[in-house]
Protein backbone atom coordinates (compact mmCIF):
# COMPACT_ATOMS: atom_id res chain seq x y z
CA UNK A 1 0.00 0.00 0.00
CA UNK A 2 1.31 3.65 -0.61
CA UNK A 3 1.66 6.42 1.58
CA UNK A 4 -2.07 7.82 -0.53
CA UNK A 5 -3.34 4.92 0.35
CA UNK A 6 -2.41 3.45 3.87
CA UNK A 7 -2.88 6.86 5.91
CA UNK A 8 -6.71 7.32 5.49
CA UNK A 9 -6.94 3.07 6.07
CA UNK A 10 -4.51 3.93 8.97
CA UNK A 11 -6.70 6.92 9.92
CA UNK A 12 -10.08 4.76 10.03
CA UNK A 13 -9.17 1.75 11.71
CA UNK A 14 -6.73 3.71 14.43
CA UNK A 15 -7.76 7.50 14.66
CA UNK A 16 -10.75 6.27 16.64
CA UNK A 17 -8.38 4.00 18.84
CA UNK A 18 -6.29 6.78 20.10
CA UNK A 19 -9.31 9.04 20.33
CA UNK A 20 -11.16 6.67 22.79
CA UNK A 21 -7.82 6.28 24.66
CA UNK A 22 -7.27 10.44 24.59
CA UNK A 23 -11.21 11.00 25.52
CA UNK A 24 -10.72 8.75 28.58
CA UNK A 25 -7.65 10.23 29.53
CA UNK A 26 -8.53 13.61 29.19
CA UNK A 27 -12.09 13.46 29.86
CA UNK A 28 -15.71 14.33 28.23
CA UNK A 29 -14.77 18.06 29.09
CA UNK A 30 -12.02 17.87 26.71
CA UNK A 31 -12.83 15.62 23.93
CA UNK A 32 -10.84 18.31 21.56
CA UNK A 33 -8.14 17.97 23.02
CA UNK A 34 -8.62 14.29 22.06
CA UNK A 35 -9.44 15.29 18.70
CA UNK A 36 -6.61 17.65 18.24
CA UNK A 37 -3.84 15.34 19.23
CA UNK A 38 -5.57 12.50 16.69
CA UNK A 39 -5.23 15.24 14.19
CA UNK A 40 -2.00 16.36 15.28
CA UNK A 41 -0.75 12.48 14.69
CA UNK A 42 -1.72 12.00 11.27
CA UNK A 43 -0.35 15.07 10.23
CA UNK A 44 2.47 14.06 11.10
CA UNK A 45 2.52 10.85 9.38
CA UNK A 46 1.23 13.00 6.36
CA UNK A 47 4.18 15.42 6.70
CA UNK A 48 6.96 12.61 7.15
CA UNK A 49 6.04 9.28 5.70
CA UNK A 50 5.75 10.31 1.81
CA UNK A 51 9.72 11.84 2.17
CA UNK A 52 11.07 9.16 4.52
CA UNK A 53 9.24 6.61 3.61
CA UNK A 54 6.55 4.42 5.61
CA UNK A 55 7.79 3.31 8.77
CA UNK A 56 8.47 -0.57 9.38
CA UNK A 57 5.67 -0.75 11.43
CA UNK A 58 2.94 2.22 10.49
CA UNK A 59 0.74 1.66 13.45
CA UNK A 60 3.40 1.26 16.27
CA UNK A 61 4.50 4.59 14.76
CA UNK A 62 1.44 6.05 15.24
CA UNK A 63 1.29 5.39 18.76
CA UNK A 64 4.65 6.32 19.53
CA UNK A 65 3.81 9.64 17.64
CA UNK A 66 0.29 10.30 19.98
CA UNK A 67 1.96 9.17 23.16
CA UNK A 68 4.79 11.98 22.72
CA UNK A 69 2.40 14.29 21.60
CA UNK A 70 0.20 13.57 25.03
CA UNK A 71 3.45 13.98 27.13
CA UNK A 72 4.14 16.86 25.84
CA UNK A 73 0.87 18.99 25.94
CA UNK A 74 0.84 17.58 29.45
CA UNK A 75 3.63 18.99 30.32
CA UNK A 76 3.30 22.28 28.42
CA UNK A 77 0.31 22.72 29.95
CA UNK A 78 1.18 21.79 33.57
CA UNK A 79 4.77 23.97 32.76
CA UNK A 80 3.10 26.92 32.20
CA UNK A 81 -0.45 27.04 33.35
CA UNK A 82 -0.04 24.45 36.59
CA UNK A 83 -2.85 25.99 38.45
CA UNK A 84 -4.88 26.76 35.74
CA UNK A 85 -4.38 23.09 34.36
CA UNK A 86 -5.41 21.54 37.43
CA UNK A 87 -8.75 23.69 37.45
CA UNK A 88 -9.53 22.75 34.19
CA UNK A 89 -8.85 19.08 34.50
CA UNK A 90 -10.63 19.08 38.40
CA UNK A 91 -7.96 16.70 39.42
CA UNK A 92 -4.95 16.47 40.77
CA UNK A 93 -2.27 15.48 38.10
CA UNK A 94 -2.98 14.02 34.87
CA UNK A 95 -0.81 11.19 33.74
CA UNK A 96 2.01 11.98 30.44
CA UNK A 97 1.57 9.10 29.97
CA UNK A 98 -1.16 7.28 27.68
CA UNK A 99 -1.80 3.07 27.24
CA UNK A 100 -2.13 2.17 24.12
CA UNK A 101 -2.62 -1.35 25.13
CA UNK A 102 -4.95 -2.92 23.18
CA UNK A 103 -6.99 -4.07 26.22
CA UNK A 104 -7.37 -0.33 27.26
CA UNK A 105 -8.43 0.48 23.39
CA UNK A 106 -11.27 -1.81 24.15
CA UNK A 107 -12.56 -0.50 27.41
CA UNK A 108 -12.06 2.88 26.43
CA UNK A 109 -14.55 2.40 23.44
CA UNK A 110 -16.94 0.38 25.39
CA UNK A 111 -16.74 3.16 28.66
CA UNK A 112 -17.23 5.88 25.49
CA UNK A 113 -20.04 4.04 24.02
CA UNK A 114 -21.80 3.98 27.44
CA UNK A 115 -20.94 7.41 27.62
CA UNK A 116 -22.20 8.65 24.75
CA UNK A 117 -25.41 6.61 24.86
CA UNK A 118 -27.01 8.82 27.85
CA UNK A 119 -30.62 8.83 27.82
CA UNK A 120 -30.18 13.09 27.95
CA UNK A 121 -28.84 12.76 24.12
CA UNK A 122 -31.25 12.49 20.81
CA UNK A 123 -31.17 9.12 18.95
CA UNK A 124 -29.50 11.33 15.84
CA UNK A 125 -26.81 12.88 17.93
CA UNK A 126 -25.95 9.90 19.56
CA UNK A 127 -25.37 8.12 15.97
CA UNK A 128 -23.56 11.00 14.90
CA UNK A 129 -20.94 10.89 17.81
CA UNK A 130 -20.78 6.99 17.51
CA UNK A 131 -19.91 7.69 13.98
CA UNK A 132 -17.19 10.65 14.65
CA UNK A 133 -16.07 9.25 18.18
CA UNK A 134 -16.08 5.19 17.56
CA UNK A 135 -15.73 4.56 14.37
CA UNK A 136 -13.53 7.42 12.93
CA UNK A 137 -15.85 8.93 10.53
CA UNK A 138 -15.20 12.45 9.29
CA UNK A 139 -17.69 15.12 9.40
CA UNK A 140 -18.21 14.53 5.68
CA UNK A 141 -18.91 11.19 5.69
CA UNK A 142 -21.05 11.52 8.48
CA UNK A 143 -23.19 14.25 6.48
CA UNK A 144 -23.03 11.74 3.76
CA UNK A 145 -24.83 9.12 5.80
CA UNK A 146 -27.22 10.83 6.98
CA UNK A 147 -27.82 12.52 3.54
CA UNK A 148 -27.14 16.28 4.92
CA UNK A 149 -24.75 18.72 5.09
CA UNK A 150 -21.31 19.40 6.95
CA UNK A 151 -22.89 22.46 8.42
CA UNK A 152 -25.56 20.03 10.26
CA UNK A 153 -23.43 17.25 11.34
CA UNK A 154 -21.29 20.02 12.78
CA UNK A 155 -24.14 21.82 14.61
CA UNK A 156 -25.31 18.28 16.02
CA UNK A 157 -22.30 17.16 17.26
CA UNK A 158 -21.30 20.39 19.04
CA UNK A 159 -24.88 20.20 20.98
CA UNK A 160 -24.19 16.65 21.79
CA UNK A 161 -20.59 17.58 23.15
CA UNK A 162 -22.18 20.42 25.17
CA UNK A 163 -24.69 18.16 26.48
CA UNK A 164 -22.47 15.68 27.56
CA UNK A 165 -20.10 18.26 29.36
CA UNK A 166 -23.13 19.73 30.90
CA UNK A 167 -24.26 16.40 32.47
CA UNK A 168 -21.09 15.67 33.39
CA UNK A 169 -21.19 12.72 32.39
CA UNK A 170 -18.04 10.47 33.00
CA UNK A 171 -16.22 8.19 30.78
CA UNK A 172 -15.64 4.92 33.11
CA UNK A 173 -16.98 1.24 32.87
CA UNK A 174 -20.82 1.78 34.62
CA UNK A 175 -21.70 0.23 37.18
CA UNK A 176 -23.96 -2.64 36.93
CA UNK A 177 -27.19 -0.64 37.60
CA UNK A 178 -25.84 1.45 34.97
CA UNK A 179 -25.12 -1.09 32.44
CA UNK A 180 -28.81 -2.13 33.23
CA UNK A 181 -29.78 1.39 32.40
CA UNK A 182 -28.60 2.04 29.74
CA UNK A 183 -28.07 -0.91 27.70
CA UNK A 184 -31.36 -0.39 26.10
CA UNK A 185 -29.80 2.66 24.92
CA UNK A 186 -26.50 1.35 24.08
CA UNK A 187 -27.93 -1.33 22.15
CA UNK A 188 -30.11 1.28 19.98
CA UNK A 189 -27.51 3.40 19.36
CA UNK A 190 -25.98 0.21 17.71
CA UNK A 191 -29.03 -1.30 15.87
CA UNK A 192 -29.55 2.59 14.07
CA UNK A 193 -26.02 2.72 13.56
CA UNK A 194 -26.23 -0.97 11.63
CA UNK A 195 -29.73 0.26 9.45
CA UNK A 196 -27.97 3.09 8.73
CA UNK A 197 -25.51 1.14 6.87
CA UNK A 198 -27.96 -1.52 5.67
CA UNK A 199 -30.75 0.50 4.59
CA UNK A 200 -29.39 4.28 4.19
CA UNK A 201 -30.23 5.44 0.27
CA UNK A 202 -26.44 6.32 0.16
CA UNK A 203 -24.62 5.35 -2.66
CA UNK A 204 -21.16 4.38 -1.16
CA UNK A 205 -21.00 0.90 -0.89
CA UNK A 206 -17.97 1.24 0.96
CA UNK A 207 -19.23 3.85 3.86
CA UNK A 208 -22.46 1.40 4.07
CA UNK A 209 -20.37 -1.98 4.80
CA UNK A 210 -18.39 -0.19 7.05
CA UNK A 211 -21.01 1.36 9.21
CA UNK A 212 -22.54 -2.46 9.04
CA UNK A 213 -19.56 -4.05 10.49
CA UNK A 214 -18.35 -1.03 12.69
CA UNK A 215 -21.32 -1.90 14.80
CA UNK A 216 -20.80 -4.92 14.49
CA UNK A 217 -17.61 -4.37 15.59
CA UNK A 218 -18.74 -2.38 19.17
CA UNK A 219 -21.81 -5.22 19.85
CA UNK A 220 -18.75 -7.64 19.81
CA UNK A 221 -17.05 -5.34 22.74
CA UNK A 222 -20.52 -5.71 24.69
CA UNK A 223 -20.87 -9.40 24.09
CA UNK A 224 -17.43 -10.23 25.67
CA UNK A 225 -18.10 -8.27 28.63
CA UNK A 226 -21.66 -8.03 29.32
CA UNK A 227 -23.77 -10.81 27.21
CA UNK A 228 -23.24 -13.82 29.76
CA UNK A 229 -25.80 -11.50 31.97
CA UNK A 230 -28.09 -10.00 29.17
CA UNK A 231 -28.41 -12.54 26.49
CA UNK A 232 -30.42 -9.78 24.04
CA UNK A 233 -26.82 -8.40 23.06
CA UNK A 234 -26.48 -11.84 21.31
CA UNK A 235 -29.57 -11.41 19.88
CA UNK A 236 -28.61 -7.89 18.36
CA UNK A 237 -25.95 -9.40 17.41
CA UNK A 238 -28.00 -12.38 15.50
CA UNK A 239 -30.09 -10.43 13.54
CA UNK A 240 -26.65 -8.18 12.64
CA UNK A 241 -24.79 -11.32 11.03
CA UNK A 242 -28.47 -12.45 9.56
CA UNK A 243 -28.86 -9.11 7.57
CA UNK A 244 -25.59 -8.50 6.28
CA UNK A 245 -24.90 -12.07 5.21
CA UNK A 246 -27.27 -10.93 2.12
CA UNK A 247 -24.76 -7.69 1.49
CA UNK A 248 -23.35 -8.13 -1.63
CA UNK A 249 -26.78 -10.14 -2.84
CA UNK A 250 -28.58 -7.12 -2.47
CA UNK A 251 -27.15 -4.51 -4.64
CA UNK A 252 -26.03 -5.38 -8.54
CA UNK A 253 -23.47 -4.25 -10.54
CA UNK A 254 -25.16 -1.06 -10.97
CA UNK A 255 -25.49 -0.45 -7.22
CA UNK A 256 -29.79 -1.00 -7.77
CA UNK A 257 -31.67 -2.79 -5.53
CA UNK A 258 -31.86 -6.69 -5.94
CA UNK A 259 -34.97 -7.73 -4.55
CA UNK A 260 -34.90 -10.65 -1.95
CA UNK A 261 -36.96 -13.24 -4.16
CA UNK A 262 -34.49 -12.29 -6.45
CA UNK A 263 -31.62 -12.42 -4.81
CA UNK A 264 -28.46 -14.98 -5.72
CA UNK A 265 -28.62 -17.33 -2.68
CA UNK A 266 -25.28 -18.22 -3.47
CA UNK A 267 -23.64 -14.55 -2.91
CA UNK A 268 -25.21 -15.26 0.50
CA UNK A 269 -22.30 -15.31 3.43
CA UNK A 270 -23.05 -19.05 5.10
CA UNK A 271 -20.40 -17.70 7.59
CA UNK A 272 -22.36 -15.35 8.61
CA UNK A 273 -25.37 -17.09 8.64
CA UNK A 274 -24.06 -19.77 10.75
CA UNK A 275 -22.75 -17.38 13.15
CA UNK A 276 -25.92 -15.84 13.84
CA UNK A 277 -27.54 -18.96 14.47
CA UNK A 278 -24.84 -19.75 16.68
CA UNK A 279 -25.73 -16.22 18.74
CA UNK A 280 -29.25 -16.71 18.72
CA UNK A 281 -29.02 -19.95 20.55
CA UNK A 282 -27.49 -18.06 23.22
CA UNK A 283 -29.50 -15.32 23.13
CA UNK A 284 -32.35 -17.95 24.02
CA UNK A 285 -31.29 -18.59 27.30
CA UNK A 286 -32.52 -15.64 29.30
CA UNK A 287 -36.53 -15.68 30.09
CA UNK A 288 -37.48 -12.68 28.12
CA UNK A 289 -38.20 -12.23 24.53
CA UNK A 290 -36.30 -8.97 23.87
CA UNK A 291 -37.73 -6.99 20.40
CA UNK A 292 -34.16 -7.86 18.54
CA UNK A 293 -34.87 -11.64 19.72
CA UNK A 294 -38.00 -11.45 17.42
CA UNK A 295 -36.18 -9.65 14.90
CA UNK A 296 -33.25 -12.06 15.05
CA UNK A 297 -35.67 -14.98 14.85
CA UNK A 298 -38.01 -13.39 11.58
CA UNK A 299 -34.29 -12.31 10.42
CA UNK A 300 -33.51 -16.34 10.50
CA UNK A 301 -36.16 -17.62 8.53
CA UNK A 302 -35.63 -15.04 5.90
CA UNK A 303 -31.88 -16.98 5.38
CA UNK A 304 -34.28 -19.84 4.22
CA UNK A 305 -35.38 -18.86 0.76
CA UNK A 306 -37.09 -21.46 -0.29
CA UNK A 307 -41.07 -21.04 0.71
CA UNK A 308 -42.92 -23.03 2.98
CA UNK A 309 -46.17 -23.24 4.98
CA UNK A 310 -43.85 -23.28 8.34
CA UNK A 311 -41.69 -20.66 7.29
CA UNK A 312 -44.75 -18.22 6.82
CA UNK A 313 -46.54 -19.06 9.49
CA UNK A 314 -43.45 -18.80 11.95
CA UNK A 315 -42.81 -15.24 10.22
CA UNK A 316 -46.66 -14.51 10.47
CA UNK A 317 -46.46 -15.54 14.58
CA UNK A 318 -43.24 -13.00 14.91
CA UNK A 319 -44.55 -10.41 13.65
CA UNK A 320 -47.48 -10.55 15.48
CA UNK A 321 -46.01 -10.56 18.92
CA UNK A 322 -43.32 -7.61 17.44
CA UNK A 323 -46.49 -6.24 17.31
CA UNK A 324 -47.48 -6.88 20.66
CA UNK A 325 -44.74 -5.20 22.19
CA UNK A 326 -44.21 -2.33 19.85
CA UNK A 327 -46.77 -1.24 17.02
CA UNK A 328 -44.46 0.10 14.00
CA UNK A 329 -45.86 1.27 10.44
CA UNK A 330 -43.10 -1.27 8.89
CA UNK A 331 -44.01 -4.01 11.14
CA UNK A 332 -47.84 -3.84 10.43
CA UNK A 333 -47.05 -3.85 6.71
CA UNK A 334 -44.69 -6.68 6.68
CA UNK A 335 -47.04 -8.71 8.87
CA UNK A 336 -49.89 -8.23 6.55
CA UNK A 337 -47.47 -9.57 3.30
CA UNK A 338 -46.61 -12.83 5.59
CA UNK A 339 -50.28 -13.32 6.23
CA UNK A 340 -50.89 -13.15 2.57
CA UNK A 341 -48.37 -16.38 2.25
CA UNK A 342 -50.26 -17.76 5.06
CA UNK A 343 -53.97 -16.78 4.22
CA UNK A 344 -53.93 -15.95 0.76
CA UNK A 345 -53.89 -12.12 -0.64
CA UNK A 346 -57.42 -12.02 -0.53
CA UNK A 347 -57.97 -12.01 3.29
CA UNK A 348 -54.46 -9.76 3.35
CA UNK A 349 -56.15 -6.95 1.28
CA UNK A 350 -59.02 -6.69 4.19
CA UNK A 351 -56.40 -6.59 7.00
CA UNK A 352 -54.29 -4.24 5.01
CA UNK A 353 -57.09 -2.29 3.61
CA UNK A 354 -57.57 -1.48 7.86
CA UNK A 355 -53.97 -0.35 8.33
CA UNK A 356 -54.71 3.08 6.90
CA UNK A 357 -51.14 4.05 5.96
CA UNK A 358 -52.02 6.34 3.59
CA UNK A 359 -48.83 8.54 3.65
CA UNK A 360 -47.10 5.43 3.41
CA UNK A 361 -45.31 4.55 0.04
CA UNK A 362 -44.55 0.73 1.21
CA UNK A 363 -48.35 0.94 2.20
CA UNK A 364 -49.23 1.14 -1.34
CA UNK A 365 -46.35 -1.21 -2.39
CA UNK A 366 -47.60 -3.52 -0.27
CA UNK A 367 -51.37 -2.99 -1.51
CA UNK A 368 -50.10 -3.37 -5.11
CA UNK A 369 -48.16 -6.57 -4.49
CA UNK A 370 -51.37 -8.11 -2.99
CA UNK A 371 -53.67 -7.51 -5.98
CA UNK A 372 -50.86 -8.25 -8.78
CA UNK A 373 -52.38 -11.25 -9.67
CA UNK A 374 -56.05 -10.70 -8.60
CA UNK A 375 -56.46 -7.29 -10.23
CA UNK A 376 -53.69 -5.72 -12.15
CA UNK A 377 -55.24 -2.60 -12.94
CA UNK A 378 -56.04 -1.97 -9.06
CA UNK A 379 -52.21 -2.79 -8.60
CA UNK A 380 -50.76 -0.47 -10.99
CA UNK A 381 -52.94 2.69 -9.28
CA UNK A 382 -51.19 1.38 -6.27
CA UNK A 383 -47.73 1.52 -7.43
CA UNK A 384 -48.47 4.91 -9.26
CA UNK A 385 -49.89 6.37 -5.56
CA UNK A 386 -46.20 4.45 -4.34
CA UNK A 387 -44.10 6.43 -6.94
CA UNK A 388 -45.45 9.96 -6.16
CA UNK A 389 -45.17 9.19 -2.31
CA UNK A 390 -41.84 7.87 -2.18
CA UNK A 391 -38.63 10.37 -2.03
CA UNK A 392 -36.23 7.54 -2.20
CA UNK A 393 -34.68 7.41 -5.81
CA UNK A 394 -33.65 3.75 -5.68
CA UNK A 395 -37.39 3.21 -4.30
CA UNK A 396 -38.64 4.98 -7.43
CA UNK A 397 -36.81 3.02 -9.68
CA UNK A 398 -37.58 -0.16 -8.52
CA UNK A 399 -41.37 0.49 -8.12
CA UNK A 400 -40.99 1.74 -12.08
CA UNK A 401 -39.90 -1.29 -13.24
CA UNK A 402 -42.72 -2.77 -11.03
CA UNK A 403 -45.17 -1.03 -12.95
CA UNK A 404 -43.66 -1.88 -16.09
CA UNK A 405 -43.55 -5.66 -15.05
CA UNK A 406 -47.20 -5.56 -14.76
CA UNK A 407 -47.60 -4.80 -18.63
CA UNK A 408 -50.80 -2.70 -18.65
CA UNK B 1 -59.61 7.45 21.51
CA UNK B 2 -61.27 5.57 23.84
CA UNK B 3 -60.56 2.11 25.62
CA UNK B 4 -62.11 -0.97 25.61
CA UNK B 5 -62.07 -4.30 27.53
CA UNK B 6 -63.55 -7.41 25.16
CA UNK B 7 -64.92 -9.99 27.60
CA UNK B 8 -64.88 -13.57 26.24
CA UNK B 9 -67.23 -15.78 27.93
CA UNK B 10 -67.68 -19.46 27.14
CA UNK B 11 -70.69 -21.13 26.95
CA UNK B 12 -71.03 -24.91 28.87
CA UNK B 13 -66.82 -24.54 29.16
CA UNK B 14 -65.67 -28.02 30.20
CA UNK B 15 -62.25 -27.11 30.33
CA UNK B 16 -61.08 -30.23 28.64
CA UNK B 17 -59.22 -29.10 25.57
CA UNK B 18 -56.81 -30.98 23.59
CA UNK B 19 -53.53 -29.77 22.70
CA UNK B 20 -53.93 -29.62 19.03
CA UNK B 21 -57.10 -28.17 19.69
CA UNK B 22 -55.61 -25.86 22.12
CA UNK B 23 -52.75 -25.01 19.50
CA UNK B 24 -55.09 -24.01 16.83
CA UNK B 25 -56.71 -21.81 18.92
CA UNK B 26 -53.67 -20.10 20.05
CA UNK B 27 -52.83 -19.37 16.49
CA UNK B 28 -56.06 -18.04 15.73
CA UNK B 29 -56.29 -15.67 18.53
CA UNK B 30 -52.59 -14.36 18.07
CA UNK B 31 -53.19 -13.85 13.91
CA UNK B 32 -56.47 -12.32 15.55
CA UNK B 33 -54.49 -9.61 17.82
CA UNK B 34 -52.03 -9.21 15.37
CA UNK B 35 -54.56 -7.98 13.10
CA UNK B 36 -55.49 -5.29 15.51
CA UNK B 37 -52.41 -4.63 16.61
CA UNK B 38 -51.37 -3.80 13.20
CA UNK B 39 -53.63 -0.92 12.93
CA UNK B 40 -52.03 0.27 16.82
CA UNK B 41 -55.13 -0.01 18.45
CA UNK B 42 -54.10 -3.09 20.52
CA UNK B 43 -53.53 -2.33 24.54
CA UNK B 44 -53.14 -5.63 26.14
CA UNK B 45 -53.09 -8.44 24.66
CA UNK B 46 -54.70 -9.23 28.16
CA UNK B 47 -54.54 -13.05 29.68
CA UNK B 48 -56.33 -16.56 28.95
CA UNK B 49 -57.87 -17.57 32.23
CA UNK B 50 -56.80 -21.07 33.09
CA UNK B 51 -59.41 -23.84 34.17
CA UNK B 52 -57.05 -25.29 36.36
CA UNK B 53 -57.65 -24.19 39.70
CA UNK B 54 -60.30 -22.70 39.24
CA UNK B 55 -62.95 -21.73 42.27
CA UNK B 56 -66.12 -19.82 42.91
CA UNK B 57 -65.92 -18.40 46.53
CA UNK B 58 -69.22 -17.93 47.67
CA UNK B 59 -71.21 -15.54 50.51
CA UNK B 60 -70.53 -17.24 54.00
CA UNK B 61 -67.03 -18.15 52.56
CA UNK B 62 -68.11 -21.26 50.70
CA UNK B 63 -65.83 -22.17 48.20
CA UNK B 64 -66.91 -24.29 44.91
CA UNK B 65 -64.90 -25.88 42.13
CA UNK B 66 -65.84 -23.82 39.27
CA UNK B 67 -67.05 -21.98 37.93
CA UNK B 68 -68.36 -25.40 35.72
CA UNK B 69 -71.31 -26.92 36.06
CA UNK B 70 -73.65 -24.78 38.32
CA UNK B 71 -73.51 -21.27 35.61
CA UNK B 72 -73.30 -21.43 31.88
CA UNK B 73 -70.92 -19.08 31.04
CA UNK B 74 -67.20 -18.95 31.94
CA UNK B 75 -65.23 -15.75 31.58
CA UNK B 76 -62.04 -16.94 29.45
CA UNK B 77 -60.16 -14.41 29.12
CA UNK B 78 -59.72 -10.44 28.28
CA UNK B 79 -58.32 -8.07 25.87
CA UNK B 80 -58.04 -4.38 25.78
CA UNK B 81 -58.35 -1.97 22.70
CA UNK B 82 -58.20 1.20 21.36
CA UNK B 83 -61.19 2.42 19.81
CA UNK B 84 -62.76 5.61 18.04
CA UNK B 85 -65.99 4.08 18.72
CA UNK B 86 -68.21 1.32 20.23
CA UNK B 87 -68.81 0.03 16.29
CA UNK B 88 -65.17 0.49 15.76
CA UNK B 89 -64.73 -1.85 18.97
CA UNK B 90 -67.40 -4.02 18.18
CA UNK B 91 -66.05 -5.18 14.70
CA UNK B 92 -62.49 -6.16 16.39
CA UNK B 93 -64.73 -8.25 18.71
CA UNK B 94 -66.16 -9.90 15.57
CA UNK B 95 -62.81 -11.09 14.26
CA UNK B 96 -62.39 -13.36 17.72
CA UNK B 97 -62.24 -17.34 17.29
CA UNK B 98 -63.91 -17.74 20.62
CA UNK B 99 -66.79 -16.46 18.18
CA UNK B 100 -66.66 -20.17 16.37
CA UNK B 101 -68.09 -21.59 19.86
CA UNK B 102 -72.11 -21.88 19.29
CA UNK B 103 -73.79 -19.79 22.54
CA UNK B 104 -70.02 -18.21 23.02
CA UNK B 105 -70.04 -14.52 23.58
CA UNK B 106 -67.86 -11.47 23.47
CA UNK B 107 -68.87 -8.56 25.96
CA UNK B 108 -67.76 -4.71 24.51
CA UNK B 109 -67.27 -2.69 27.65
CA UNK B 110 -65.93 0.89 27.51
CA UNK B 111 -63.26 1.97 30.35
CA UNK B 112 -64.72 3.75 32.66
CA UNK B 113 -61.97 6.77 33.54
CA UNK B 114 -62.02 7.86 37.15
CA UNK B 115 -60.11 10.67 38.01
CA UNK B 116 -59.32 9.81 41.87
CA UNK B 117 -57.26 12.89 42.27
Amino acid sequence: MNTEKLIPHLFRTESRKIGAVLNRHFGINHMEIAEDIVSDTFLSALETWPYKGIPENPKAWLYAVAKNKTKNYVLKTSNFENNIAHQIFQISEISTEIDLSERNISDSQLQMLFAISHPSISEESQIALALKILCGFGIEEIASAFLTNKETINKRLFRAKEKLKSEKIKIEFPSENQVEERIDTVLLTLYLLFNEGYYSENQDTVIRKDLCFESIRLLELLIKNYAHKIPKIHALYALMCFHSSRFDARKDQNNQTVLYQNQDENLWDKALIEKGIFHLHLASKGETASKYHIEASIAYWMTIKQDSKEKWEQVLKLYNLLLFQQYSPIAALNRTFALSKVYGDEIAIAEAEKLKLENNPFYFSLLAELYRQIEPQKSKQHLEKAIALTMSKSQKELLQKKLTDLNL
Amino acid sequence: MDEYVLIMRHENATGQVSPEQMQAWMQQTMDWLGGIAAQGKLLETGNGLSFDDARVVGHGGVVTNGPFGEIKETIGGYVIVKAESVEEAVEFAKGSPVLQGPGNTLEVRKVAKHDFK
